[in-house]
């Protein structure tokens, strides 16, 4: 009936995940609580998780990345205090198996879960606004992905209560992932959350590639793109050529440990490099559409707030498409010691090492746009210096990893540790913020508060040279990854040193946290009634702030780079007076949650073998995508009338003093315009 | 062909600001690019682990050539049967569209029918798809064409039904021309794997 579920599958006598657990029951109970007591599950519903707005869409990636961000740091501070412990032999306070699982869940969390939705939220929310379009090219698939990919988050965290995570690295590597020795339900939960997210994530690929392709609007040339579009439409690339081999390959696993074949298996022919070699072949792109966006943010900020164009436009997309190309053809530097052969590795070390040449030729680009600029220290910028300093010298310890001969001595040992946080840390985390930053006031209508965000960076860049320098210097003593304890007692004042460093990386996470409650707080003073807070260069800020459901009342013409700012310049031009027209837009729709939905109880059922409940979620999965595609009633025609009573009142706002309520009022219009 | 259609549906919804079936016909291209990508990674397994058979069947001991051959035939005349319905659409013949997508079908069904026939075969003879990474390369690498096919077949009745209950409207024109693309693309999957699985398997 239950399949291998039974009672014994909840941990209760593990009284950590216990605690987590009832802190998590608690702190969702107090959710549901609020929500039913201000009887806002209708409005959630209707407006949020039906909406097929891709700004909200953003805004719901980001509120479940940060929230996983939470559940990953927490993972990681849990690590930290192990090791700070476990010197000499001592046992420290998590037993190998649980520590195995915390390693994992931290990797599987923090890339798939947070930097994932974080950069897909990013380009949700910008993307068709740069482009001057009014959203996306599949609005409904645009909905379903964010579903598909929340339902995985779900999935996940369950696996902290009923069963148990895996314990095999994030990646899963064959054999080890095999069942003959994961025999537990770790694994998959792995394979089946990663497979309902990677395909949400490739209908994204396929979405963005088309919207940016074909919906820009009149007059915006491929190279009279943003920067942040141009890199959003390599890393959609990737994500297009890339994630299929993933969901292939975790699908050759799924056929391993269900069916009993053979394709990593030590016996019967099956052949585990392989599996290493799929993995990484969708791997190491996934790296690249992680920072290509977070280098079209920088580039942006820069440039806005330097008051000056982008010093080489051109190389800079000719770089990013360099580095597209070029990551597809660099993956086997994960796995140099697998004895492919000497010329093989010295192809794909070269190969790698020139990929640091299009990443030199952006750095240069950011530091000669701030040259002559008058760089403005906003925490936006900041961030963008952090990262250019800290991401160098991560690109320069990788470029060390890239020597075959040096990574011989390097591989799994806290060199590749630090190296990678060195450039995800540096280059995607400090990415995401100085965008979450830029953009907010554009998803919000108010801006954050400087003072927070200045501290949260300091917090976040001091934090990460404490507590990643240390692995560094450990790495040539010896030390290997994934240890849970060791011998050589001398290595603890470097491991103490390095849970101070994340424990200031913590601080740094309440500054953001503490930022939210204080410009939520004081979100009138900060009022954004302009629409163009930064005095900014790109479409975005020229609509208002939250920017209105159809985003421009009239499709704007672009006739240069930073078409908005040249625009301002001419402020002497006539103003468009062109009649507004109707607007066509897509309507909300339920069927993205529930396919979504009915995806994660397939999911559950699947990794406990509950085969009529499979049976159930794979039906319904088909019925309701079926329901959809019979319903014509998909679309709806905004009047004119309605268009310039919301733009008539941007305009009243912009001029008339700082109003007192001025946000409430407009939502309610929205809520009005779309029933 | 393909740009005469999108042409007409979009001449016919004259509040279309943009060519919304052209993006739609475009988007499924897109799409059908990463399940080449899918198709790809399974012909490079196929490839690397042909030669683990672990003592059991090599590929010249279990494939039948003429079999095959025949199952190619079927899904060939069903490209040629889907051209012919999308040129009906074209001119306006609803009764021909569907007429031809029927025919379509039965080809598609026969091919359906004639693989699991073959994987039933195997199995039943004790060359089922746990027995060596040979096996299970090949049953996944074929089998993966197969449950597309199967798609296609379920997707080909979904429309047989939209046509008689909505007829040829500006939502169920694009779904043909994507449906026609996702036909032939498997076509050509198709080939690559009689080329590449069976004849280089047996010769």
């Amino acid at each position: 009936m239950f399949g291998k579920l039974t009672l014994e599958s909840i941990p209760y006598h593990e009284p950590i995940i216990m605690i987590v657990a009832a802190m998590m029951a608690i702190g969702g109970a107090a959710l549901i609580g609020a929500l039913t007591y201000y009887r806002k599950w209708g409005w959630l519903w209707s407006e949020w998780f039906t909406s097929v707005d891709h700004k909200k869409l953003g805004i719901m990636y980001f509120v479940v990345a940060l929230v996983m961000l939470l559940r990953g740091f927490a993972d990681a501070i849990m690590m930290r205090t192990q090791l700070a412990m476990a010197a000499g032999g001592a046992a420290g306070y998590l037993p190998p198996e649980h520590y195995d699982q915390i390693f994992t869940a931290h990797g599987v969390i923090m890339i798939f879960f947070v930097a994932m939705p974080m950069v897909i939220g990013l380009m949700n929310l910008v993307v068709p606004l740069q482009i001057g379009a009014r959203d996306v090219a599949f609005p409904f698939l645009n909905n379903l992905s964010f579903w598909l990919f929340a339902v995985s988050a779900i999935l996940v965290n369950i696996s902290l209560v009923v069963g148990e995570f895996a314990k095999t690295g994030w990646l899963a590597y064959a054999p080890l992932s095999g069942i003959e020795f994961s025999p537990g339900v770790g694994v998959d939960y792995w394979i089946w959350a990663l497979q309902i997210s990677g395909i949400g994530t490739t209908l994204t690929g396929i979405n963005f590639f088309v919207t940016i392709l074909k919906m820009r609007t009149k007059g915006m040339t491929m190279f009279r793109m943003p920067i942040f579009t141009w890199t959003s439409l390599c890393a959609n690339v990737l994500i297009i050529a890339s994630f299929p081999i993933l969901t292939a390959t975790i699908a050759l696993l799924t056929l391993d440990r269900y069916f009993g074949m053979h394709f990593f298996t030590n016996d019967f022919g099956g052949n585990m490099m392989m599996y290493v070699n799929l993995i990484w072949a969708w791997g190491h792109p996934e790296v690249y559409i992680l920072i290509l966006p977070a280098f079209g943010v920088f580039s942006e900020v820069i440039a806005t707030f330097a008051r000056k164009r982008l010093f080489g436009y051109t190389t800079m997309v000719w770089a990013t498409v360099a580095i597209t190309l070029l990551s597809f053809i660099v993956w086997l530097h994960h796995f140099f010691t697998m004895g492919a052969g000497a010329n093989v590795n010295a192809f794909f070390g070269i190969m790698t090492m020139i990929i640091a040449i299009p990443t030199g030729v952006k750095v240069f680009n950011w530091l000669f746009t701030i040259f002559r600029g008058s760089l403005e220290l906003t925490s936006p910028v900041l961030w963008t210096l952090g990262f250019i300093i800290t991401f160098t010298l991560g690109g320069m310890t990788g470029v060390m990893l890239a020597l075959p001969a040096a990574n011989f001595v390097l591989h799994n040992s806290l060199f590749v540790i630090a190296h990678f946080h060195n450039v995800i840390i540096g280059g995607v985390v400090f990415g995401m913020m100085a965008g979450l930053t830029y953009w907010f006031p554009k998803a919000f209508g108010f801006t954050l508060s400087e003072k927070w965000g200045k501290r949260s960076f300091w917090c976040w860049f001091i934090g990460f040279y404490v507590a990643f320098m240390p692995l560094y210097v450990l790495s040539f003593f010896g030390a290997v990854r994934r240890m849970q304890s060791y011998a050589n007692p001398e290595w603890q004042s470097w491991m103490i040193l390095a849970w101070v460093g994340a424990v200031i990386i913590m601080m740094g996470i309440a500054c953001t946290i503490i930022q939210f409650w204080v410009s939520i707080r004081d979100r009138k003073l900060n009022a954004d009634v302009t629409g163009d807070p930064w005095d900014g260069r790109t479409l975005e800020w020229s609509t208002s702030s939250p920017a209105p459901f159809y985003n421009f009342a009239r499709l704007p013409e672009v006739g240069d780079i930073d078409s908005f700012w040249s625009q301002k310049q001419r402020s002497n031009e006539q103003l468009d007076e062109a009649p507004y027209t109707d607007i066509h837009m897509p309507r909300n729709t339920v069927a993205g949650p529930i396919i979504s939905l009915f995806a994660l109880v397939l999911g559950f059922a699947l990794v406990w073998h509950i085969w009529w409940l499979a049976a159930v979620g794979a039906l319904g999965v088909v019925i309701s995508f079926l329901a959809r595609v019979f319903n014509d009633d998909i679309d709806y025609y905004v009047p004119a009338a309605e268009v310039e009573r919301i733009e008539r009142e941007h305009q009243q706002r912009k001029t008339a003093p700082p109003a007192s309520d001025s946000t409430d009022s407009k939502q309610t219009n929205y809520a009005e315009a779309r029933a | 062909m393909a740009t005469d259609t999108l042409h007409h549906g979009a001449t016919s919804e004259p509040h279309e600001h943009h060519d919304a079936s052209g993006t739609k016909v475009f988007g499924f291209w897109v799409y059908l690019m990463s399940d080449l990508v899918i198709f790809g990674s399974l012909f490079a397994t196929y490839a690397v682990l042909m030669k683990g058979t672990a003592g059991g069947p090599t590929a010249a001991d279990i494939f039948e050539l003429p079999f095959v051959l025949v199952e190619t035939f079927l899904l060939l005349f069903s490209s040629f049967t889907f051209g012919m319905g999308v040129l009906a659409m074209n001119a306006e013949r609803i009764g021909q569209v569907k007429a031809w997508l029927a025919i379509t079908f039965l080809l598609g069904a026969a091919f359906v029918g004639m693989e699991v026939y073959e994987f039933q075969h195997l199995i039943h003879q004790g060359y089922g798809p746990d027995q060596s990474a040979f096996l299970s390369s090949f049953f996944t690498l074929v089998g993966t064409h197969g449950l597309h096919v199967t798609v296609g077949l379920v997707w080909i009745l979904v429309m047989l039904v939209q046509l008689s209950t909505k007829g040829l409207t500006p939502m169920t024109r694009p779904r043909i021309l994507c449906l026609s693309l996702f036909w032939h693309f498997l076509d050509i999957v198709w080939i690559c794997v009689f080329s590449f699985v069976y004849l280089m398997g047996v010769l």
